[in-house]
C-alpha cells in the first residue's frame, strides 16, 4: 500500500470479528498519532528535532516543569531539562531519588555500536526490537531509540559510570536474549545501579545549581488538569502528612512499571500504578495493559511469606544452561549426580538457533511447560487450578554453571557473575558455584502503560509520560537491556527534544491554588485519604493485595483463557467491594504512616488490575507476554493474528460505575515486515 | 520459630522514644529479616496497634534504603543489607532488639525511620562529574585502564545506606566519602574536577555534623558492600594533595 510520503505500507490495516470481551466495555473512536512523523525512517528524527520549536534561554527560567520520579527515564529528564535552565520540580516516594527502582537492573543496557564488528547497526538493534516485541510496537518509537542508543553509552561514560572494559581499556559488552549480536554493555551485575547513580549525580549537580528542586519522600496523588490542561500534582509528605499542591506549565510522569499489581514480582515494594492511574481517571488513556514481561530466571517461591521476588540476570543463560531431568523420578536426586543423558537441555534442543538465548516469553512459557509435565525440580508446592482439582507440582528449572566453570575457571565465573551468586546463596542457602540454581519465571516488567504521540505527550495536553510509566517501543514482549536503553533514551534525548515544542508555546498564563480545578483535585485527594481511615473494617492493604495478586498471576498471568479471565474480572470486582468496606487503616493521615501509603497505592491495583483482564480478554491472539491458550501453533508457540489485532489498544476511564472504552491505534509498517516469529 | 523483639517505637521526630516488647511465632527461616517484620505488623495491625514503621524498597540489597540496628550491628550479625539477612541467621527463642541508625546527621523521623538526605548533600556539593547532555565525546575515545575501572567499579558499589555511619563511634560518614572520591578519582573522566571534588565534598561532610575518621574501621566492618578501609587512606591523600593545590 503506497503512502502519501512516498512509503510504502507493508501490512494490512486490522479488521477485528472476535469479540471476547463483548459486555465488558464500549467502543471508541479510532486514534492515531497526531504527531508521527513521515518520510524516510532514517530521517525521521532528525528532521523532528530540526522541525521542533526552540525556546529561548531566557523564556525557560519562566518555565516550569514537574517530572514525577527520578528512575533513569525521571533523574536523566530533569539533570537535562535542568541544565537546559527550565524550572524543575522533581518528586519521588523515597528517602533520596539515587534509590528508584532502576537501581536494582543487574544485567544492561544495549546500543548499537557495532564495536565487535559482528554485524550490529542501528536498523539491526531496531529490527531485533520489533520482532522481540511480536511486531506490536510502533516502528516509528522503536527507530528512534536504536538511532539514539550510541549516544546514551557516551553520555554515561563522560560521567564516569563504570561500565566493564577489556585489557585495552576500551569497553567491553555481551550479548543478551532475543539476538545473535554483542550489544549489551553493563557493569558487572549492577548496570542499573551505576546508571542511575550517573543520573543522580548529574541530577544533583543541577540541585546544587538551583534549576532542579527536588521533594523526595513526596507521593504524588493527584493529578491537576485545568482547563483541560494538565497544570501539577497534588502531592502528600509522607514524612508530615501535608497535603500539598504543585503547580507548573507541564507535568512528566517517569513513575515507573506496574507489575507489583501480581504483589510477588520483581519490582521494589514500593513500586505501583497511582501517578498513572489517577491520570487515567483524569482522562489519560491506559494503553495495552494485558502486556506483562515475565522473566525466565529468578528464584523460585519459597513459601506464603514471601514478599518479594528476586531476579537472577539474564545475563547468566550467555553462560548457564538450562536443563530438567528427563525422568520425574530424578527430580529429588542431587542434580550432581544425574548424569548427562538423563538430562533434557530443553532450550537447546527446542530452539536450535537460539537456545538458551530466546527471548523472555519463549523461554519463560517453555519452563512452565516443563514443570506443568511434571519435570519440575525443587519443593513440590500444592496447586488448586480453575476447576478446583489440586495437585502437587515443582516449580523449578535448573540453570547450570558446571561446564561454564569448567570452561572459565571459578574466577571467571566469579568475576563475571559474584554478585549474583552470593545474592543467590543468601537467599536460598544454596552454594549455586557447587549445585545448578534453581529458577523459576516472575513477573518482571509492563510493557504496558500510558498512551503516548511520538513526542511522548499524553492524549492530555501537557501531560508527558516517559520511561516505563509509557506504553511504547517495547511492543508485546519488551527484549533483555532495553528498558535502560529507553528510559535514558527518553530521559536525555528525546523529552528534552520533544517538550520545547510544547513548551514553545510559553509563557503560559499561571494560575493559582485558587482555580476551581485545583480546588477540586486537593480537596478529592484529602476526601480519599479520610475514606481510607474511616473504614474501621478488618483487613489489612496488604492482605487485599495478596489476593489480588493471586487472582491475576493464576488467571492473567503466563497463559490466559477466556473463562479465567471472566473469572478474574468477577473476583476483583467483589475484591473491590470488599476493599472499599473492610480495609483497615490504623493511625492518622498527619504523620509517617506506611499502612496509609499502601491502602492508596492497594485501591488503585484492584481498579488496574480489573482493566488488565478486560484488555486481555479482548486480546484473542497471543504475542510476547499476552499468551492467550486459545491462539496457539500445533507445536505450543504463540499465534498473533495481525489481521484482527495489529493495534495498540488505548483504553479510556468510562467513570465510576461505566465501561472502559476502546480506542485502537492501528500498527502501520514501513521499513518491517511483519513475519511469524521464529527462534528455532 | 518464636522470637521476642525489642524495638524501638517512637511517634515522631520529636518525641522520646523506647523500646516496646513483642513475641512473633512460628517464623520460618526461609524469611528475609523483613519479612519477619512484615509478619510482626499484620499482627499488631489486627490487634489495633500501630505498626512499626521502617524503610526497605529493593527487598535485593541494591538501593540501600533498609536500615537496621540489630543487636547493636548496623544490618544485623552477617556482612549484609538487612534486606537480605535471613531469619535462618537467628535460633529459635532468640531476643532481637531493634533500632534505628543512630548519628546526628540522622535525625529518627518515626520508630525505625531515618532522614539520610546529608548523604545526598554531599553529593550535591561535588560528587559528579560536570558534562552536560549531548557533549559528551565518543565513549571509546577516552580508554580508562581496566585496573582502574576496575578498582572504580568495586567501590562505586556503595548503595549509600550510611551503616558505615552508624557503626562509626564518631559518626564519621568518611568510608562513603572515601568511596565516591576514589571512585570518580580513578577514572580519566573524572581528573578535571579531582581536586575541588574532594574539598568540597569534605566541607560539606563537616558541616552536616559528621564525626571526623580515627581509624576504628567500624564502618567498613558493617559496609554490606565491603568497601575497603583504603578508600579512606586515598580521600585523606586526595584532600592533602588538593591542599597543596592551594584549594
Ligand atoms: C530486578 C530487575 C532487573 C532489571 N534488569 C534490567 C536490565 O538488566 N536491563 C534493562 O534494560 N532493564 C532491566 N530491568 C527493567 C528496568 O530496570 C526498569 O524498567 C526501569 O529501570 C524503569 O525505569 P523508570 O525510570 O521508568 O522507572 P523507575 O526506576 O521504576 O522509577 C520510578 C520512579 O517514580 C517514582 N514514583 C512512582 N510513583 C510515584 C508517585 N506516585 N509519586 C512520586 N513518585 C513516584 C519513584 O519514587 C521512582 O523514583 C530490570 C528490572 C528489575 C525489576
Ligand atoms: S560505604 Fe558501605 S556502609 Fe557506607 S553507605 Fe556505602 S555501602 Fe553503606
Ligand atoms: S531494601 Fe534495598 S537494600 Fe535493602
Amino acid at each position: 500500500m503506497a503512502l502519501l510520503d512516498g512509503t510504502t505500507q507493508t501490512n494490512q490495516p486490522p479488521v477485528q470479528v472476535s469479540d471476547d470481551a463483548a459486555g465488558y466495555y464500549t467502543l471508541g473512536a479510532p486514534l492515531v498519532d497526531p504527531v508521527a512523523p513521515t518520510g524516510p525512517i532514517k530521517d525521521r528524527w532528525t528532521n523532528r528535532k530540526f522541525e521542533n520549536r526552540l525556546v529561548n534561554p531566557a523564556n525557560r527560567r519562566k518555565l516550569d516543569i514537574i517530572i514525577v520520579g527520578t528512575g533513569l527515564a525521571g533523574g536523566a529528564a530533569a539533570a537535562t531539562l535542568g541544565e537546559a535552565g527550565y524550572n524543575v520540580k522533581s518528586f519521588c516516594y523515597q528517602d533520596s531519588p539515587r534509590r528508584a527502582h532502576s537501581i536494582a537492573a543487574q544485567g544492561g543496557i544495549n546500543a548499537a555500536k557495532n564495536y565487535k564488528e559482528d554485524g550490529d547497526s542501528v536498523h539491526r538493534l531496531f529490527y531485533d526490537t520489533v520482532k522481540g516485541g511480536d511486531y506490536r510496537a510502533r516502528e516509528n518509537n522503536v527507530y528512534r531509540l536504536a538511532e539514539v542508543s550510541a549516544n546514551i553509552i557516551d553520555q554515561c561514560v563522560a560521567q564516569g559510570v563504570p561500565f566493564a572494559r577489556e585489557y585495552g581499556g576500551l569497553l567491553d559488552n555481551r550479548s543478551f536474549g532475543g539476538v545473535q549480536v554483542s550489544r549489551t554493555f553493563y557493569a558487572r551485575g549492577q548496570t542499573g545501579q551505576q546508571l542511575l547513580i550517573g543520573a543522580y549525580q548529574a541530577m544533583e549537580r543541577q540541585v546544587a545549581a538551583g534549576t532542579v528542586e527536588q521533594f523526595t519522600r513526596h507521593e504524588m496523588l493527584e493529578l491537576i488538569v485545568a482547563d483541560g490542561k494538565a497544570r501539577g500534582i497534588i502531592a502528600r509528605d509522607l514524612v508530615t502528612g501535608e497535603v500539598s499542591t504543585h503547580l507548573a506549565d507541564v507535568v512528566v510522569l517517569a513513575s515507573g512499571g506496574y507489575g507489583n499489581v501480581f504483589y510477588l514480582s520483581t519490582n521494589a515494594m514500593g513500586s505501583n500504578v497511582t501517578a498513572a492511574w489517577r491520570a487515567h481517571r483524569k482522562g489519560a488513556y491506559m494503553a495495552n495493559p494485558c502486556y506483562t514481561q515475565i522473566h525466565p530466571t529468578c528464584i523460585p517461591v519459597s513459601g506464603d511469606h514471601q514478599s518479594k521476588l528476586t531476579l537472577m540476570s539474564e545475563s547468566l543463560r550467555n553462560d548457564g544452561r538450562i536443563w530438567v531431568p528427563k525422568n520425574p523420578e530424578d527430580a529429588e536426586k542431587d542434580p550432581r549426580d544425574i548424569p548427562e543423558e538423563d538430562r533434557d537441555y530443553y532450550l537447546e534442543r527446542i530452539y536450535p538457533a537460539f537456545g538458551n538465548l530466546v527471548p523472555r516469553d519463549i523461554a519463560s512459557r517453555a519452563a512452565k511447560y516443563q514443570c506443568d509435565a511434571g519435570k519440575g525440580v525443587g519443593p513440590a508446592v500444592r496447586e488448586v487450578d480453575e476447576e478446583g482439582n489440586e495437585k502437587f507440582v515443582r516449580r523449578g528449572v535448573y540453570l547450570d554453571f558446571a561446564e561454564a566453570i569448567e570452561r572459565f575457571g571459578l574466577d571467571g565465573v566469579k568475576e563475571k557473575y559474584d554478585n549474583l551468586f552470593d545474592m543467590y546463596a543468601r537467599i536460598t542457602g544454596e552454594n549455586p558455584y557447587e549445585t545448578p540454581m534453581r529458577i523459576y519465571p516472575a513477573v518482571h516488567y509492563v510493557m504496558g502503560g500510558l498512551w503516548v504521540d511520538y513526542h511522548l505527550q499524553s492524549n492530555v495536553e501537557g501531560l508527558f509520560v516517559t520511561g516505563e510509566a509509557n506504553f511504547s517501543d517495547h511492543g508485546a514482549n519488551r527484549l533483555g537491556a532495553s528498558a535502560l536503553m529507553q528510559g535514558l533514551a527518553d530521559g536525555y534525548f528525546v523529552l528534552p527534544n520533544t517538550i520545547r515544542d510544547y513548551l514553545a508555546d510559553g509563557p503560559f498564563e499561571k494560575i493559582d491554588e485558587s482555580h476551581p480545578d485545583v480546588v477540586a483535585a486537593r480537596t478529592e485527594t484529602e476526601e480519599r485519604i479520610n475514606k481510607f481511615l474511616s473504614i474501621g473494617g478488618t483487613r489489612s492493604a496488604d492482605s487485599f493485595h495478596k489476593e489480588l495478586g493471586r487472582i491475576m498471576w493464576e488467571y492473567c498471568g503466563m497463559e490466559r483463557t477466556e473463562t479465567g479471565l471472566k473469572k478474574a474480572i468477577g473476583l476483583i470486582q467483589d475484591l473491590k467491594k470488599e476493599f472499599w468496606s473492610n480495609l483497615k487503616v490504623l493511625g492518622t493521615a498527619d504523620t509517617l504512616n506506611q499502612s496509609l501509603e499502601k491502602a492508596g497505592r492497594v485501591a488503585d491495583f484492584i481498579e488496574l488490575g480489573e482493566l488488565m483482564c478486560i484488555d486481555a480478554l479482548n486480546r484473542r491472539e497471543s504475542c510476547g507476554g499476552h499468551f492467550r491458550a486459545e491462539s496457539q501453533t500445533e507445536d505450543g508457540e504463540a499465534l498473533r493474528h495481525d489481521d484482527e489485532f495489529a493495534y495498540v489498544a488505548a483504553w479510556e476511564f468510562g467513570g465510576e460505575d461505566g465501561q472502559p472504552v476502546l480506542h485502537k491505534e492501528d500498527l502501520i509498517y514501513t521499513a518491517i515486515e511483519m513475519k511469524q516469529r521464529s527462534y528455532k | 520459630m518464636n522470637l521476642t523483639l525489642k524495638i524501638w517505637r517512637q511517634k515522631d521526630a520529636t518525641s522520646a522514644g523506647a523500646l516496646a516488647t513483642y513475641q512473633v511465632k512460628d517464623i520460618s527461616p526461609d524469611m528475609s529479616f523483613l519479612e519477619m517484620l512484615d509478619e510482626l505488623n499484620e499482627q499488631l495491625n489486627e490487634q489495633g496497634e500501630d505498626p512499626v514503621a521502617f524503610d526497605s524498597d529493593c527487598r535485593e540489597g541494591i538501593c540501600g534504603t533498609c536500615s537496621l540496628m540489630i543487636n547493636g550491628q548496623a544490618h544485623g550479625p552477617e556482612v549484609t543489607t538487612t534486606c537480605q539477612l535471613h531469619m535462618r541467621s537467628f535460633k529459635d527463642g532468640d531476643t532481637i532488639t531493634i533500632e534505628p541508625w543512630r548519628a546526628d546527621p540522622f535525625p529518627v523521623l518515626k520508630d525505625l525511620v531515618v532522614d539520610r538526605s546529608a548523604l545526598d548533600r554531599m553529593i550535591q556539593a561535588g560528587g559528579f562529574i560536570s558534562v552536560n547532555t549531548g557533549s559528551a565525546p565518543e565513549a571509546n575515545s577516552v580508554p580508562a585502564p581496566r585496573d582502574k575501572a576496575m578498582r572504580a567499579f568495586n567501590v562505586a558499589t556503595c548503595i549509600g545506606c550510611g551503616a558505615c555511619v552508624a557503626a562509626c563511634p564518631n559518626g564519621s560518614a568518611s568510608l562513603f566519602l572515601g568511596a565516591k572520591i576514589t571512585a570518580l578519582g580513578e577514572l580519566p573522566q573524572g581528573q578535571p574536577e579531582r581536586w575541588t571534588r574532594v574539598v568540597d565534598m569534605v566541607g560539606q561532610h563537616d558541616h552536616e555534623g559528621f564525626g571526623g575518621c580515627t581509624n576504628i574501621g567500624e564502618c567498613t566492618a558493617a559496609c554490606p558492600k565491603e568497601i575497603p578501609l583504603d578508600v579512606i587512606s586515598q580521600l585523606n591523600k586526595d584532600l592533602r594533595t588538593a591542599m597543596k593545590h592551594g584549594l
